[in-house]
């Protein structure tokens, strides 16, 4: 039988450890792992490199990290914190205690989907002829020059949905889904915090992320709420 | 002579006034957005927003608030009906496949051969924020720019070369500021209208690269909104 279910947070993490890469899923508010971001400190890891398309939402909910320096990589389209004042994030970077991979937005998306689906890299023309082609591989394609943009993978993904069985299958409410959609399928353990674990399987319509992306599924309140 | 200098509204308004029937349209974050509020009547222009979605409705009312359902700069949104909501991976390979017509995005610098700045103003401290910047700039059929034409400090945004880092070279159509309307042409920047009231060499005095101004330049009159 298939059963994808975990009953802890110290299941939902177990594994997690030194050197890895995690993706977080969540865009504008929606879709982020609170629950999980807010577990993070206490599992101790150190050495991460993390995958957000923002750095702060990171920053917001798992601030230890940062304060115990145990974040050396980050990949984003945004490292900005909030307000005017510098952030720990921010201060790190300049500091050199955080490097980042500073990456347009769709070439993150695309990395991502693309470690999901088995593809090394790709060529795009975003970022030709800015800062963060510097350094890469150029390629002209029909009289269009190209970067060469790496693929991304990941030890663990951790994102929020709103229903999910003991398949792993994910439903989606509003833009929930975002990058989470396609981190899913790009780490070896993809842990999924859901309001909802439905007692049957989800009606295949409903189902935006087939299951077999999906590792461990947990119930856990919209932290929101708290 | 003396001149008023358009509002963002007023900005919006008129950049609003380009967008055709049938158009689906990316607004970058800061004035841009704004232009949803200005949609002519009867036009069917399909907003679409990074964190995916296509059919973008009116921010959402207190009654009608839901935290699962946001745009790229967490505003929280409705949908019109039709509406689709997808993966950011699908979003960006609706921009950078080609799919979006027009992106209105804020600028900090353009250059005359069309040459966009608009992701790093190198604050010390702060860090960098490229979001979906030059995957628009590169992706979208045409991309306009709402700016300011002038910083605070009375320098120009329109230059001979940009300043600071590029989000994309050779990118830029049109350009709406506060002061005037100005394609980015192959010969450079040519104004195509320009508020009441301002000389044009006064309007060159803010630009910091030749303007040329069209045969039937005309006057940037927009309503009080």
């Amino acid at each position: 039988m298939i059963d994808k279910r975990v009953a802890s947070i110290e299941e939902a993490l177990a594994g997690l450890g030194d050197g890895m890469t995690i993706m977080f899923g969540g865009f504008g508010g929606a879709g982020v792992p609170i629950n999980l971001m807010r577990a993070l400190p206490a599992i101790p890891a150190k050495d991460l490199t993390i995958v957000s398309n923002s750095v702060r939402f990171l920053e917001d909910y798992a601030h230890a990290l940062f304060e115990e320096k145990r974040v050396k990589h980050a990949v984003a389209s945004a490292a900005r914190s909030r307000g005017s004042a510098s952030g720990i994030s921010e201060l790190q970077l300049a500091d050199g205690t955080l490097t980042l991979d500073n990456s347009p937005q769709g070439s993150f998306a695309e990395r991502i989907r693309a470690g999901g689906a088995g593809i090394p890299a790709f060529y795009t023309p975003t970022g030709v002829g800015t800062p963060v082609a510097e350094g890469k591989e150029h390629r002209e394609f029909n009289g269009q020059m190209c970067v060469l943009e790496h693929a991304l993978t990941a030890d663990f993904t951790l994102m929020r949905a709103d229903r999910a069985d003991r398949y792993g299958n994910l439903y989606f409410r509003g833009t929930q889904g975002n990058f989470g959609r396609d981190m899913a399928a790009a780490a070896k353990c993809t842990v999924v915090e859901v309001r909802e674990i439905v007692d049957d399987l989800l009606p295949t319509a409903d189902i935006h992320v087939p299951g077999v992306f999906v590792k461990r599924i947990i119930q856990l309140p919209d932290a929101r709420d708290a | 002579m003396s001149h008023k200098a358009l509002s963002r509204n007023q900005i919006a308004w008129r950049a609003a006034q380009d967008l055709e029937d049938g158009m689906v349209v990316n607004l970058g974050l800061g004035m841009p957005v704004l232009c949803a509020n200005f949609r002519p009547e009867g036009r069917e222009v399909l907003l679409q927003s990074e964190n995916g979605v296509l059919g973008v409705g009116p921010v959402a009312t207190p009654e009608q608030e839901d935290r699962d359902l946001t745009d790229a700069g967490s505003q929280l949104i409705t949908l019109i009906p039709g509406a689709s909501i997808f993966s950011s991976s699908d979003s960006f390979a609706m921009i950078r496949g080609g799919h979006i017509d027009v992106t209105l995005l804020g600028g900090f610098e353009v250059a005359e051969n069309g040459d966009l700045a608009n992701w790093d103003a190198e604050i010390p401290g702060k860090g960098p924020l490229i979001g979906g910047a030059m995957d628009l700039a590169v992706g979208a059929k045409e991309v306009r720019i709402m700016m300011q034409h002038t910083t605070r400090d009375g320098a120009p945004r329109l230059l001979e070369q940009c300043r600071y880092k590029l989000t994309a070279p050779n990118c830029v159509k049109r350009i709406y500021t506060d002061l005037a309307v100005v394609d980015v042409t192959a010969d450079g920047f040519m104004v195509c209208e320009m508020i009441d009231g301002l000389g044009r060499e006064e309007l060159q005095a803010r630009s910091g690269a030749k303007l040329r101004f069209a045969d039937n330049c005309k006057v940037l009159a927009t309503p009080d909104v």
